[in-house]
């Protein structure tokens, strides 16, 4: 079974400050890491791998340095990694990104056999909007499965697959087709720690280097801000409310008054609340 | 503003100055859709609240306001339809057929498709559930059109193209998006972002009735079956009216127990900011902000809660917000109404005991059974 995984590296959004003046991004030293969602779309990768043979191909399309996330996943167990780069997809946004990374799949295919699943993670953290993986299923003609939380089941000969996927509500329990394209909930899996064997094949590993003719696409119009619908044409920094909290003052003050107090303040200002809390409390 | 100023777009600045003229095969391309999630015989509140979006476009471009309704035959189709008009539509799309009574990719997303292909949109509004989210990435990719995610504003430009706001890198600055020679303009929002709108007893208005291109043995994938989320212990924090979430200055995860006997006393949901669902301390489904739910209770108690931007971005549309925080400094005191600069984990005690005490008698006795 050959299992692609897209991946992304992505800032740790947890250490991006906004600088206080200029209300600008900062991101001199904020470390970049795999986007923590597409962790459990390989671990799920790996352990079909494991259970059901075969190989899995991590792929992203970024700078460089995003040759780093892909080093890391083949320090996770992957087989091999391919980095999307070239400048005609800097300002790509979802559907620009979905078109280049479908035509890198499709080389990927032709040049190691075609994916039997091509996994994402359920989105972003940096992007947050979940649109790549349906985007790459359309282009590809792949199923989309989508908030897949489990895989009880792979039938490669009957080219089945079985999927619980989350819904609002519930799960569904899905049968489909291979080949298709699953994006991964999160907290459905555990990344493994990768084994000393696999940091060493890391290391030794040549992370193949792709620019856009060499994946194929000679349709250079599709990618990038020019391949991109959608404009970013502010960013700003949301305005603070000018109006400030009401302090209650804490000071020498007994914690029964001081809670009194609160809720005589908030009574003040909501004086329709009172029955909300009674008669939610009498439920 | 009158759909004849559309005609003649100003000239703007930045990056949108470099617009093209609207290709001539998307001139055509008119009204503001919506459309209604309609699942085991519920529609989502979100697909209301997004009528009431779609109202105020609709009225500034001057254009009609509809509603896409698409499900399985019957009653539950035909009173989601009255529920559009309900709430502000002007007219509805609806394809009705057997196979769309469960939520599948490839039927919903044919259904969309065809029916903009039809009849032309401008911009098209989903919900940003995993319905719309699933639904949404696959009708613009068909449609080859840009879709912008999750957003918190939705405006129409002097030159009548949909401004469409969201939070970037994690909720710290805002962006917005245009979709500019391409239609239709999609867009999702979460559920509870927007108000929801006032609900108005009308007769039913013009329905435009379509077929569904597909047959089931046209569909790959399908439905074994359905396993519900039981109730006990589900969290419905996006619309419970008063909700209390703790914060990394509760300490202890067993400290949470303070903040959920509030919850308890008074009625309310819990919840918690980001830091605690990764600590492991409560599951994802509690967590409010950017990342988890967003919600607009009437009132919010937020118990060391430091008030990072992505967790504000998730409660600003609170009525009251009441913040309970060691740190004077901390940014949750510039966005909540009444303050309180005290240890939360003392504090709770009190204010549930508090409470307690001002509930009715009623109440009283039967929180002591």
């Amino acid at each position: 079974m050959h299992i692609l995984v897209c991946i992304k590296q992505v800032p740790d959004s947890a250490q991006i400050r906004v600088h206080p003046v200029t209300n600008t991004i900062m991101r001199q030293g904020v470390p970049t890491i795999i986007n923590p969602y597409d962790l459990f779309a390989l671990e799920e990768a790996l352990r079909l791998r494991d259970n059901y043979g075969g190989e899995v191909t991590v792929l992203t399309m970024g700078p460089p340095m995003a040759e780093d996330a892909l080093r890391k996943a083949l320090g996770y167990g992957a087989d091999r990694a391919v980095l999307l780069t070239d400048r005609y997809f800097a300002g790509s946004d979802t559907l620009a990104t979905s078109y280049a990374l479908s035509q890198a799949i499709a080389k990927v295919g032709e040049t190691f056999g075609t994916p039997d699943i091509v996994f994402t993670g359920k989105q972003t953290i940096d992007g947050d909007t979940a649109q790549v993986g349906p985007g790459i299923a359309k282009r590809l003609d792949l199923i989309q499965l989508t908030y897949v939380a489990k895989i009880p089941s792979v039938d490669l000969d009957a080219r089945e697959i079985k999927v619980e996927r989350r819904c609002e509500g519930g799960a569904q329990m899905l049968k489909s087709r291979l080949p298709c394209l699953i994006t991964m909930l999160e907290g459905t899996n555990e990344i493994r720690r990768g084994s000393l064997e696999d940091a060493l094949y890391a290391a030794r590993s040549q992370v193949l280097r792709w620019s856009a003719a060499d994946a194929g696409i000679d349709d250079l119009t599709r990618c990038g801000l020019r391949g991109s619908p959608t404009v970013v044409k502010r960013v700003f920094a949301p305005t603070a409310r000018a109006e400030k909290a009401a302090l209650i003052e804490t000071p020498e003050r007994n914690l029964r008054d001081l809670a009194d107090e609160l809720i005589a303040a908030i009574l003040t200002r909501g004086p329709a609340l009172e029955q909300e809390l009674a008669f939610n409390g009498g439920e | 503003m009158s759909s004849a100023n559309r005609e003649a777009p100003r000239p703007a600045s930045g990056r949108a100055g470099t617009k093209k003229e609207l290709p001539d095969h998307f001139k055509d391309y008119r009204h503001v859709w919506v459309f209604i999630e309609l699942e085991r015989g519920q529609v989502h509140p979100v697909s209301f609240e997004l009528l009431g979006e779609g109202r105020k476009l609709a009225d500034k471009l001057g254009v009609e306001l509809a509603g896409i309704v698409l499900g399985p035959p019957g009653e539950t189709t035909q009173s989601a339809v009255a529920e559009a008009f309900a709430y502000g539509a002007d007219l509805v799309y609806n394809v009705e057929a057997p196979l769309l009574a469960d939520y599948r990719n490839e039927p919903f997303t044919k259904a969309m498709t065809d029916l903009v292909d039809a009849h032309k949109p401008e911009i098209l509004l989903l919900g940003a559930t995993t319905l719309g989210r699933d639904l949404a990435g696959s009708v613009a990719t068909t449609l080859k059109t840009g879709l912008t995610a999750d957003c918190t504003e939705l405006d129409v430009d002097t030159d009548g193209s949909l401004a469409a706001t969201r939070p970037t890198f994690g909720g710290s600055l805002l962006c917005t998006i245009y979709t500019l020679n391409y239609r239709p303009q999609m867009a999702t929002v979460r559920p509870r972002v927007m108000p929801m709108p006032q609900r108005m007893d009308k007769p039913v208005g013009r329905v435009i009735r379509h077929k569904l291109s597909v047959a089931e043995d046209d569909i790959v994938t399908k439905i074994l079956g359905f396993l519900p989320d039981s109730q006990s212990g589900k969290a419905n924090l996006a619309y419970a009216d008063v909700v209390v979430a703790g914060g990394l200055g509760l300490g202890a995860a067993e400290n949470l127990q303070l903040m959920k006997d509030l919850a308890r006393a008074i009625g309310a949901e819990h919840g918690c900011s980001r830091p605690l669902v990764q600590k492991g301390w409560l599951s994802a489904d509690r967590q409010i902000g950017q990342t988890g739910k967003t919600i607009r209770p009437k009132l919010y108690i937020a118990a060391g809660i430091s008030g990072a931007i992505q967790h504000r971005v998730g409660v600003e549309g609170a009525d009251l917000i009441v913040a309970i925080n060691t740190d004077p400094n901390a940014p949750i005191f510039d966005f909540a109404h009444l303050g309180i600069i005290t240890d939360a984990i003392r504090f709770l005690p009190a204010l549930t005991e508090a409470f307690t005490r001002r509930l009715s008698p009623h109440s009283r006795d039967k929180l002591a059974n």
